[in-house]
């Protein structure tokens, strides 16, 4: 027999040992925020909004080239994926019956756990090869193809939590099944997708590596899609890596724009979805 | 939904058929696209890296212990297939503990405010970019580790144990062991959610059963929950590891990108535990945009080729453990 | 010992049984909210006590107070006293975890471990107290699912799962696992509910020999259970104890003229 004194200290025990195990969890990232606060807000001026890189070795300069390039990429990018993304959320949500329904799941969860640095050779292999050069639209196809399996999962997801009363309601009154779909399912979910596109952007604008070969990098402003565009992630690596202290400073802010952007975004994706679940 | 409802008029008969065709066809057509993504990743990378498979041989590229793009042009991704698997291997059982941990104390045991602030940690840590996690490690986590662990360490052993410095390699602080614990806690935030999830799925009438039996807290969580969500769990575990195979530039950032291996029982099996390893995607991404000749850029591609199928069969393993440990419902 | 105010006729037998479980002026509070107010009930040992009324008049409630369910929610709040052999359960210093061990419970839904065998649910409890001789395992099953007249039809297959067994086999494996650790009373809470008519007359049918072993509380919305298989009933509407008496007087003689209504099938 085992006392239950003896029982009662092994729940303390394992109380005490998983309290230990959430620390060590939350410590890299208290300790990465820490960092990252104290680093960027210390390095962060107006010059890093405003102006371009300034030779190497030269102090001061700024990201205005990756912070306009990040938002072109990813605007495209999502732009490119919202239609497929919506249609394959439609169709898994809504189409329970379609042949195509299993295995677009399937694929779907499989496409979104494959390695980001694997769609970006995806891109290069279908845009950057034919096209002869590195350019800001194959690196928005290879943001749009991390967002897509995101997009299409949200919006399944949100679809399914219309009630199927409001179907039944639409389809009773002799609607067609799109007209259902569209005027009232969609309308009532409106915020959940929103809230899903938030989410895509927010996982690929801290993306560096699918970028790296596709939009390269670009030290000069460019808007034009055709040719090399710049991104807060892949400037930060190169800056990273360099060997000017000016340069990590500016990397360090980079990192804190885009936590913030990040943060901002899950903000909005709570406000927009608020008083839900 | 009465507005919209009375706005709608009652379309004549073709109409519904023809529009609900049309729809039908068109969100096919679009969804398409997605299933057309995921077969094209394999079938395109193949063919970018059919080059250098052709050259080495399927094996032969995949055990090929030489990566030389400069003099003999000869290409093997063994060093790098190793490297990938070793990190995430390594960072998986690092980071089973804190995560496992943290999934349990946050579905049955912390205070409600308390669940609030690790669910949105949680969901924030899963949200950093890789660069930044990166940027950290090089300028806080590798300069810590090397003061505090490796340098005493390899002293340590340089006068005791002479003979197993090779194992230990560079203390530079940019190497294998950095990397790992870069990618530990950039996958606990994974297998926390997951796990969470599963155990907060557990149903209420399990807890009680165990409960109504004079169990105690953690009893309850040993006897009812973790078994009932051990497929939930399983599966947030073989994500992370999917997770930590495919992550490039925080690794690429810390861990020395070197491809000399150590020797065990002749077969080039190891690396340096602090020393400078490689991965495969640390490797594509630092070597893309200086490959010049067509072999080395298509044996980078075929590197993406072997990531893609190491990949794609953990997460087919991942969606199979996941209905094999499913609890089943009235009857199996 | 106090007897508490009840409304029974004076002088039956049932007044010199004895007690195993009493409650005094117990309630049970959800936030403000009271889900139960002041219940007082005796409960005679080695009887099948039933407690009946429309849904949402506190009679699970009621139960789940009898082995401190309620802690497990944390806006739930019991005042009052629940005795069991003469000892407030809710007392500073008594133990939830071995209350619950000596109060079993068996639930509405068949809840079983699914992912143990049949073998492993009964002695799940056995095993928590840290007994482990293969002896002792193997005779409490066996007597587990002997009391809980299942032992003949799983006795070929204890190691197979749980789940392979069917709703009403389920149900009676919940027994003989509550059973397993020789709980004092056993709790249940609608047993029958979720099962076919087949099962519920099994589980029924095993009842009158269960209390030979084990005093009973059966929390039930089905009148006719409760006048098959009870020896006292008490009526319960919203959270508040009617009445209270033995079986054949409250079904045949009801006191109360809510009770009555009940009874006679005017609302309910």
């Amino acid at each position: 027999m085992r006392s239950l004194q003896a029982r009662y200290n092994r729940d303390r025990v394992m109380v005490a040992l998983l309290l230990l195990g959430t620390a060590l969890a939350a410590l890299p990232l208290l300790l990465l925020l820490g960092y990252a606060l104290i680093e960027g807000f210390t390095s962060l001026n107006w010059d890093f909004f405003t102006k371009t890189q300034k030779p190497p070795g030269e102090l001061g300069g700024g990201m205005a080239q990756a912070i306009v390039g990040t938002i072109i990429l990813n605007g495209v990018g999502l732009l490119l994926a919202i239609p497929f993304g919506l249609a394959a959320g439609i169709l898994l949500s809504e189409y329970p019956e379609h042949p195509l329904n299993p295995p677009l799941r399937v694929l779907s969860d499989t496409l979104n756990g494959m390695p980001a640095i694997l769609k970006g050779l995806l891109a290069y292999v279908l845009i950057v090869k034919p096209m002869g050069g590195f350019s800001g639209l194959s690196g928005a196809v290879a943001l749009a193809f991390i967002m897509l399996p995101i997009l299409a999962k949200s919006t399944e997801s949100v679809l399914r939590l219309v009630p199927w009363t409001i179907r039944e309601a639409g389809l009773g009154l002799g609607l067609p099944r799109w007209r259902v779909i569209l005027s009232l399912v969609f309308p009532a979910a409106r915020a959940g997708v929103v809230t899903g596109m938030l989410l895509a952007l927010s996982r690929a604008a801290g993306e560096a590596a699918p970028l790296l070969f596709t939009a390269f990098g670009n030290v000069y402003m460019q808007l034009n899609l055709l040719q090399p565009m710049d991104s807060l992630p892949v400037r930060l690596y190169t800056y990273a890596v360099s060997p000017y202290d000016d340069w990590h400073r500016q990397a360090w802010a980079a990192g804190l724009v885009l936590l913030a952007l990040i943060v901002l975004t899950s903000l909005l994706a709570r406000w927009a979805t608020r008083g839900r679940q | 939904m009465q507005a919209p409802l009375a706005r709608l008029k009652r379309p004549s008969a073709l109409y519904r058929m023809l529009g609900d065709r049309v729809f039908v066809v068109v969100v096919t057509l679009l969804a398409l696209g997605i299933v057309a993504l995921s077969l094209g990743l394999g079938y395109y990378l193949y063919l970018g890296g059919a080059q250098a498979i052709e050259r080495f041989g399927f094996w032969g590229f995949l055990t090929g212990t030489t990566w030389d793009p400069a003099l003999k042009e000869e290409f093997g991704a063994w060093p790098y297939l190793v490297g990938t698997l070793l990190t995430s291997f390594c960072a998986l059982f690092l980071s089973l503990f804190p995560a496992i941990a943290a999934a349990i104390y946050a579905a049955e045991y912390a205070p409600k405010w308390l669940v609030g602030i690790i669910n949105y940690l949680v969901d924030l840590m899963a949200a950093v970019p890789s660069v930044v996690y990166g940027i950290w490690g090089i300028f806080v986590l590798a300069p810590f580790l090397r003061e505090n662990l490796f340098l005493p360490a390899y002293l340590w052993t340089a006068e005791h144990a002479p003979g197993i410095l090779p194992y230990l390699g560079n203390p530079s602080g940019y190497g294998f062991f950095t990397a790992v614990v870069i990618l530990a806690s950039m996958i606990i935030p994974y297998t926390t959610a997951l796990a969470r999830d599963a155990i907060s799925l557990v149903p209420q009438a399990q807890r009680e059963a165990a409960y109504a039996l004079g169990a105690t807290r953690w009893e309850v969580m040993r006897l009812a929950m973790l078994p009932y969500a051990r497929g939930g769990i399983l599966a947030g575990v073989i994500l992370a590891l999917g997770r930590a195979l495919g992550e490039t530039m925080a690794v690429a950032m810390v861990i020395g990108n070197t491809n000399i291996m150590l020797k065990l029982l002749g077969i080039p099996l190891l690396y340096p535990l602090f020393g400078p390893a490689t991965t495969m995607p640390s490797v594509i991404a630092l070597e893309f945009k200086e490959a010049v000749t067509d072999i080395h850029l298509s044996s980078l591609i075929a590197l993406g080729f072997y990531l893609f199928l190491v990949a794609f069969v953990v997460n087919l393993l991942a969606s199979y453990l996941i209905n094999v440990f499913k609890v089943g419902g009235q009857r199996a | 010992m106090i007897r508490p105010e009840v409304k029974t006729t004076s002088g039956n037998v049932h007044e010199e049984l004895p007690l195993r479980m009493e409650t005094r002026g117990l309630s049970v509070f959800y936030g403000k909210k009271a889900g139960v107010r002041e219940v007082s009930l005796p409960i005679y040992n080695n009887r099948v006590t039933a407690l009946i009324g429309p849904s949402g008049c506190g009679k699970t409630t009621f139960l789940r107070a009898l082995n401190r369910m309620h802690d497990l929610t944390p806006i739930a709040r019991v005042t009052g006293e629940a005795l069991l052999d003469g000892q407030n359960i809710y007392e500073r210093g008594v133990d939830p975890v071995e209350i619950r061990r000596r109060v079993g419970m068996v639930f509405q839904k068949p809840n079983p471990f699914p992912t143990l065998s049949v073998y492993d649910n009964v002695v799940s409890g056995l095993k928590l107290v840290g007994i482990r001789h293969k002896g002792l395992l193997d005779e409490a099953v066996e007597r587990s699912l002997t009391q809980a007249a299942l032992w003949d039809e799983v006795k070929d297959r204890l190691r197979a799962p749980s789940m392979s067994l069917s709703g009403g086999q389920q149900q009676r494996l919940c027994i003989a696992r509550a059973l397993a650790v020789q709980p004092e009373v056993l709790l249940m809470d609608e047993p029958t509910s979720a099962l076919d008519p087949i099962s519920t007359q099994s589980i029924e049918d095993l009842m009158s020999e269960l209390k030979k072993h084990v005093t009973i509380v059966i929390v039930t919305h089905n009148m006719q259970q409760a006048a098959r298989v009870s020896d006292f009933t008490g009526y319960f509407l919203t959270g508040e104890l009617v009445e209270f008496g033995p079986t054949n007087q409250i079904f045949t003689n009801p006191k109360d003229p809510r009770t009555e209504a009940y009874i006679t099938g005017r609302f309910g």
